[in-house]
């Protein structure tokens, strides 16, 4: 399935930052939206800046329009105060993109857990992300650092604990 | 008449001019004074008086003279005049016209009225007696017959230099600064005078003074020169005068543009900047038809206070969304309106969040806010 673009996308004024601050609060709601989206369509994790600036997402090819580079940082210190990117340095040069918080990735991990009534047992990291028995779920082939995240969310809120095992770490449901 | 010493009517280092006025006959007592119309001027020390014909006949008198004086109004055929009352002459008096008089008054008469004003600095320099701080000594009469050449430049020059000193003192001391300005305005009424005294060349040289002294229009009519009441004058003559060209132009212009318009209209009594800006602020306190506005950018524009913002906006927003987009030059084709002024419509409508813009290395252009 293709990807498909929102309206804003092929109007113009949409990669220039707008003044009007109402205005520009709805462009980069759009924005936000619009880059969520798109990683999370393409499966995508982390983004580099520069990169970022020639991808698609930030440079529409057809209108000849691409976010100036000041742009393409707001845009992302929105996503940051929303809690959907965290930057890996301090330059800001990378960062990683949680088109789904990972308080959100617990909660259906928790779900298929507890679904399929395996709370109380013990599962390697491996196993969730990549094991038969998550095939078809949302959260099979998340990457490890991702669902690490998402189970200490979880166990924050009492319904997991983390644990080191020999060979890598675990994860036991309560 | 008799108070009066033959002079060169050049002032002394300290004395300012205050006033003059032309068309002055002299009166011993109620008397005609064997001296004809000439010139009447105060200054800070002394009165003097010069024939109008002949240049070199010049007397002047001490205000310390003075005991008092009045106004004498005119009537049928008769002019203003001022009375003015005088000491005895000192035993030390120079000569002058009269040797001795029966009168201890003589009166001014004005025929070319200027008697109120002249009244009204008499009194001042009556009341500050600044000769009294600033004593001089009598100027030293140069007779009948000085070469006419040479008192022309040497007046001239005279008044240059004083214009100098002036000019230092005027740093240091504000009411310095306000001598300066009454001496520019007398030279000013001479040069409209045009008395002999100053050649072309010399005009043109004065005039520059003046205006670098800040002083833009040196033929002033009225007596409170460059003031509030100038100003309002002013205002009204606008309102009158921009009527139409504002109607043309949609209701609004640049005062840019009126400052243009206004002055090419005048053709020589030009305006200052500051006096066009302070004429306009006036446009609302006087109940004119006609409003001075300033944009978040700083361009100030006269309108018509019939104008209304919000047609202007919509239409705007017609305009753009029916070309899908526009620049401002385009706009301004569109509507006849000078570049600077469709954009500031345009902006005012993005303000407003009708507008949104594509700001990109093909230039800046506005969208209907889809948004």
């Amino acid at each position: 399935m293709s990807f498909e673009w929102p309206w804003q996308y092929n109007f113009p004024p949409f990669f220039t930052l707008q003044p009007n601050v109402d205005t520009r609060q709805k462009q980069l709601a759009a924005w936000c939206s619009l880059a969520l989206s798109y990683c999370r369509h393409h499966k995508l994790y982390t983004l580099d800046v520069m990169e970022a600036q020639e991808s698609p997402v930030f440079n529409n090819k057809k209108i000849e329009r691409k976010l100036s580079m000041e742009a393409i940082q707001v845009v992302f210190e929105e996503l940051r105060k929303k809690g959907n990117l965290e930057w890996l340095d301090k330059n800001k040069s990378r960062c990683l993109v949680m088109w789904r918080r990972p308080e959100e990735w617990g909660k259906l991990i928790y779900q298929w857990v507890s679904k399929n009534g395996m709370v109380n047992s013990v599962f390697t990291l491996y196993e969730l992300s990549n094991g038969d028995d998550t095939e078809g779920e949302e959260f099979h082939g998340l990457e490890e650092w991702m669902l690490l995240r998402s189970l200490q969310a979880l166990q924050t809120e009492g319904r997991a604990e983390i644990i080191t095992m020999d060979d890598g770490k675990g994860v036991k449901f309560f | 008449m008799d108070r009066f010493s033959w002079s060169n009517g050049l002032l002394e280092i300290d004395e300012t001019l205050v006033i003059q006025q032309r068309g002055v006959r002299l009166y011993d007592g109620d008397d005609k004074a064997k001296l004809d119309l000439g010139v009447a001027l105060l200054s800070t020390h002394r009165l003097i008086w010069r024939d109008v014909k002949n240049h070199e006949c010049c007397i002047a008198m001490p205000l310390s003279q003075i005991i008092f004086f009045e106004e004498q109004a005119g009537g049928i055929g008769k002019s203003a005049k001022i009375v003015v009352h005088l000491h005895p002459a000192p035993a030390n008096k120079e000569p002058g016209p009269y040797q001795h008089s029966k009168y201890s008054f003589i009166k001014l008469s004005f025929k070319e009225h200027g008697q109120i004003e002249f009244h009204r600095r008499l009194t001042e320099e009556m009341t500050q007696k600044r000769w009294e701080n600033t004593p001089v000594s009598q100027p030293i009469p140069t007779g009948t017959g000085p070469q006419a050449g040479r008192t022309r430049a040497v007046g001239i020059v005279g008044i240059e230099r004083k214009i100098e000193e002036r000019r230092k003192e005027t740093d240091k001391n504000i009411s310095e600064a306000k001598e300066m300005v009454e001496l520019s305005r007398s030279i000013a009424n001479k040069i409209k005078d045009k008395q002999g005294d100053i050649t072309e060349d010399e005009t043109i040289r004065f005039k520059s003074y003046l205006l670098s002294m800040g002083i833009a229009n040196p033929v002033t009519r009225e007596t409170h020169g460059s003031g509030t009441h100038y100003h309002m004058q002013l205002a009204k003559q606008l309102g009158d005068m921009l009527q139409a060209p504002l109607e043309e132009r949609g209701g609004m212009m640049a005062l840019t543009e009126v400052y243009c318009l206004v002055n090419r209209a005048r053709g020589m009594e030009l305006l200052s900047p500051e006096d066009l800006l302070n004429a306009c602020k006036m446009f609302e306190s006087l109940k004119l038809p006609l409003r001075l506005r300033v944009f978040d950018s700083g361009v100030m524009v006269v309108q018509l206070q019939s104008h209304s913002e919000e047609e202007m906006i919509a239409s705007a927003l017609d305009n753009v969304s029916d070309k899908g987009s526009l620049t401002a030059e385009e706009f301004a084709k569109l509507l006849g309106l000078s570049v600077l002024l469709s954009k500031e419509r345009l902006l005012l409508a993005e303000k407003m969040g009708h507008l949104c813009r594509d700001d990109s290395v093909e230039g800046l252009r506005f969208y209907p806010n889809l948004f």
